[in-house]
């Protein structure tokens, strides 16, 4: 058989081809003759045709089948061999590969070879890629040879107990010995890996840190040698003597330092000698300067020097170099929060790198610190700025903009009417970024900032008529007009010219909203409930009658479901539209609000939580008159009893009444836990008209035993969550007849969280013949005794039956 | 530490790489697939660094080839353009005017002279002499035709 080709050839060969097929099929047929030539345990040419199949791995080919052979090169003599074995072991064998520790003989052997290099090719290969097994064989062996006097290989050693240590850390104890004279090294290839080996066993262990914080007094000797040192053409980059070293040092100084008071004194002149005398027309200095700001801010400097570093990075910031003022903003984010009038100092320059025109990195990182940067008193500036940076950002920042915006808006609007105005203003020019939960935030917002009800739903009506693609400025705009179309009507705003528009010209745009095809299924609802809500405020309910009828075939289950519902509000309960369309109450904020967070709903997007009037369309079957007020809805459907904001005592006592028996006539709209305004513990507390009080304190486990009804209670801690409690209801009926119609209701303090599952039946059989079973979730995660009101309806021979009872003597394990 | 070190060329053909990282032969693919998009993508005048899952990913030009280091949080960027640069410095040294043809033809060299400048993702050795050196030394190490028929492999 001929010589195989050299690796040259093949390489020139296949650079020859003009098409990807060409090369494969080139490629194809070298392989199959190094594959037959391994077959044939060729010693000669395993070396060259090894070497060839490196190359085409890099390519992108398979070399699997070249692994072994790897390995045969690594166990030959011939220096030729080795060099090519562990190469390949290094491309071919990572430790996935099955084969990778067979590598450890050799490996072994080598490490103990006579000659440097090849102990070298060991050290290089099990520091780059030896499996953890592998480490803990021959730690031993590495640590050998860390004592060794050859600096060439204490050197590799050191790099490669590193890998040790990173892979098997247990192990680093064994390499503290001989850490021991590391530093006194005059090579500089020593010193670095020495100086990377100490930190990484800092790093990992704060025994090991204590142990080694008497080596600064070493280290800044070092770092200062190597400053004062004169020109060694060796170690020389742009009149800087070995850079890489000095950084090194830093960032070890800098673990060493941290929180420790004298050892940031005893580095406090080499750094500030540093920091001052570091040449910064190249990069070279920059990446030491850098490294000097970084540990001088990590450590426990004084303040001069501190304000050093903040104007090195100032400085930074205004220099040509690109990457340089992309260091420097990376660096002043995490500076900013504990140094943050310093940073300010720098804040136009910041603002100015918005504009800069690297997109990606820099504009990120400045529009992060501008926010970080914002404050009462600069707010009006850097919000000009900030807005007109999202007009002109990349869509993928646009939203955290907008959100950025919100927040700082939120927490330092100078007056409402700013406040609304930038909202219009990101509504409008990112509305289509801004994150769903922003939605009912601001229409939270709107509600609370009562005076400015006209101005805003003016400006959103304008807003509309422009544009109606951004759905995120669509919903609000449509809630607006729902709440607030009086407003728009009545031409009442103070603030700015007042716009001339009547009731059709509304509809018209709520109708329009309606069969865009730009409007998410989202939008549409909203849309329709502000149509319907405009029926109290606006004159022309015919027409509002009409479009609510049509959409009750609509195709969309949501959009129909609602259409039918408020079609039933129409006909039969009429005279309850008044008031459960009415004006929303101001909402309070809870104290866990966040941007993030509004409240759970019943998986409905639309903030009927924010409306706590309205009972979750799903949840309105409207079938008796009591169940609309009642938040717990129907039989069938779970419910969450969601921890409302409360409500301010605007409204009398009946109103907060969840399950009293209220008179249907006024505005009597109960919202979900509501509480009165001095919050007592508990609901009803304090509220006389509760006729029908059943004050039964349930001895023992049976909450309720009346009339032939007894209810027993059973509890069970729900697993994943130790806060919610799992209560079982028992329903039995003693008496001759069945009960039918059974629906069990219950409320519970507002610090507790209920949900009510389905009941197994709502017929509980006479002469207790079956029960009817019904699950209930607590969430208590303020531990606090748990009390429960709870209300029974049934029908027991022809007649309905109803009542009302407290239980609160829930035995303690039931909340603990 | 570095996590892994690439080179290739402006039409995004791989002509070096070196992983520091355990990672299985699709994600290396993976890795290099998106860094060649990346920083092939990249328009002119912008930095030289950007953010790509959780590293810092350094790259600069030298005439053809683009070179390209995946660095964790802590690393100096602006060092490791440093290091960059000594590579490169390194191979025109040992190359004599090092192009992308010496590379292409004299990978392995490429890769022994990396093996005595880095190790295990750090700085092996900060002398500009003393890794040329070492590898010419260990290139004397290797057996002529002659010696190396001669020899018994094992």
């Amino acid at each position: 058989m001929p010589a195989p080709i050299r690796l040259r050839e093949l390489i020139r060969t296949i650079r020859t081809a003009r098409t990807q097929a060409e090369e494969r099929e080139m490629i194809q047929k070298e392989c199959a003759a190094i594959r037959s030539s391994f077959r044939e345990e060729d010693n000669t040419y395993r070396c060259r045709n090894v070497a060839k199949l490196l190359y085409m791995h890099m390519l992108g080919y398979p070399a699997h089948f070249g692994q072994l052979e790897c390995l045969k090169l690594i166990a030959s003599q011939k220096f030729t061999d080795k060099r090519i074995g562990y190469l390949g072991a290094m491309l071919l064998l990572d430790e996935r590969q099955d084969v990778h520790l067979l590598m450890t003989n050799c490996i072994k052997n080598d490490l103990n070879h006579s000659t440097q290099y090849v102990q070298g090719l060991a050290l290089c290969t099990l520091g780059c890629m030896g499996s953890s097994e592998m480490c803990r064989d021959l730690a031993g062996e590495v640590e050998k040879l860390l004592k060794t006097s050859n600096s060439y290989l204490r050197k590799k050693a050191a790099l490669c107990a590193v890998h040790v240590i990173r892979k098997v850390p247990e192990l680093m104890e064994m390499f503290l010995p001989a850490t021991k004279n590391l530093l006194s090294e005059k090579n500089h290839g020593v010193l670095h890996t020495s100086v990377v080996l100490l930190t990484e066993m800092c790093e990992r262990s704060p025994d090991m840190l204590a142990h080694f914080r008497k080596l600064v007094p070493q280290l800044v000797r070092i770092l200062k040698n190597l400053i004062m040192s004169g020109y060694s053409p060796e170690h020389d980059v742009s009149g800087i003597s070995d850079p890489f070293l000095q950084v090194r040092i830093l960032r070890l100084l800098r673990i060493l330092g941290k929180g420790d008071d004298d050892s940031s004194e005893a580095m406090n002149d080499i750094l500030a000698q540093v920091a001052t005398n570091t040449e910064t027309s190249k990069n070279v200095g920059n990446a030491i300067l850098y490294e000097t700001v970084l540990t001088i801010m990590d450590i426990k400097s004084e303040s001069g020097l501190r304000v050093l570093a903040i104007n090195i990075l100032g400085r930074f910031l205004l220099n040509n170099d690109k990457n340089i003022r992309y260091v420097a903003l990376t660096s002043l984010l995490k500076t900013v929060q504990t140094d943050h009038n310093a940073v300010q100092r720098h804040r136009s320059t910041i603002v100015d790198c918005l504009k800069d025109l690297d997109v990606s990195i820099k504009r990120l990182r400045a529009m992060e610190l501008s926010f970080a940067l914002v404050n009462g008193n600069n707010i009006r500036g850097m919000m000009k700025e900030l807005l007109y940076f999202l007009d002109s950002c990349d869509p993928e920042f646009k939203a955290d903009c907008a959100s950025g915006v919100f927040l700082a808006a939120e927490k330092y609007a100078p007056s409402k009417r700013w406040h609304i105005d930038t909202i219009m203003r990101v509504l409008t020019t990112a509305g289509s970024y801004v994150r769903d939960d922003s939605v009912p935030n601001l229409i939270q917002l709107i509600t609370n900032s009562v005076e400015m009800h006209a101005y805003t739903v003016q400006r959103l009506y304008k807003a509309l008529l422009d544009d109606i693609s951004q759905q995120p400025l669509v919903q609000v705009a449509s809630w607006c007009i729902g709440e607030y179309g009086d407003l728009l009507l009545s031409g009442q705003c103070e603030e700015e010219e007042p716009i001339q528009v009547t009731e059709d010209e509304v509809l018209d745009v709520l109708e329009g909203l309606l069969v865009s095809n730009l409007s998410t299924p989202v939008t549409r609802g909203y849309s329709l409930t502000a149509i319907m809500k405009l029926s109290t405020r606006f004159s022309s309910v015919n027409r509002i009658k009409k479009v609510v009828s049509i959409y009750g075939s609509s195709i969309d289950v949501e959009l129909q479901q609602r259409a039918v519902e408020y079609n039933a509000l129409f006909k039969k309960y009429d005279h309850m539209r008044p008031a459960l369309l009415e004006r929303m109450p101001i909402m309070e904020k809870t104290a866990s609000n966040g941007p993030t967070e509004i409240v759970q709903t019943n998986g409905e997007t639309e903030p009927s939580v924010v409306e706590p009037k309205h009972p979750p369309p799903v949840n309105q079957p409207a079938s008796q008159g009591n169940d609309l007020l009642d938040l717990l809805g129907g039989n069938d459907v779970p419910v969450i009893q969601t921890t409302m904001p409360t409500k301010p005592a605007s409204a009398g006592g009946e109103l907060l009444d969840l399950l009293g028996d209220l008179s249907l006539g006024g505005p009597a709209p109960a919202p979900a836990p509501p509480a009165p305004a001095s919050q007592p513990p508990f609901l009803l507390d304090g509220l006389s008209s509760q006729p029908l009080f059943n004050d039964i304190a349930a001895a023992g486990e049976a909450a309720y035993n009346k009339n032939g009804l007894k209810i027993d209670f059973t509890f069970e801690r729900a697993n994943p969550n130790p806060n919610v409690a799992v209560i079982t209801i028992h329903a039995s009926n003693s008496t001759e007849a069945d009960m039918t119609d059974f629906v069990f209701q219950a409320a519970v303090p507002k610090t507790f969280q209920l949900q009510l599952l389905s009941p197994s039946s709502n017929v509980v059989p006479a002469l207790n013949q079956g029960t009817v079973t019904q699950v209930i979730r607590v969430l208590n995660q303020q531990k606090q005794q748990l009390r429960m009101r709870i209300k029974l309806t049934y029908t027991h021979k022809g007649s309905a039956v109803q009542d009302l009872a407290e239980v609160n003597n829930f035995p303690p394990q039931s909340w603990q | 530490m570095i996590n892994f070190l690439l080179l290739f060329s402006r039409q995004g053909k791989l002509r070096l790489q070196k992983w520091f990282t355990p990672l299985s032969e699709r994600e290396k693919k993976k890795v290099i697939r998106d860094m060649t998009m990346s920083v092939l993508a990249r328009p002119p005048r912008t930095s030289n660094f950007l953010q790509w899952r959780d590293l810092k990913i350094v790259y600069k030009r030298y005439a053809s080839l683009y070179f390209c280091v995946g660095l964790e949080e802590k690393d100096n960027e602006l060092l490791a353009l440093e290091m960059i640069h000594r590579y490169v410095e390194l191979l025109d040294k040992y190359f004599g005017n090092v192009c992308e043809l010496d590379i292409i033809f004299n990978f392995e060299k490429a890769y022994f002279i990396l093996d005595e400048f880095l190790m295990g993702g750090e700085i092996l050795e900060t002398s500009k002499f003393a890794v040329g050196g070492s590898v010419e030394e260990a290139d004397t190490l290797q057996e002529t035709m002659e010696e190396y028929m001669s020899k018994p492999a094992y």
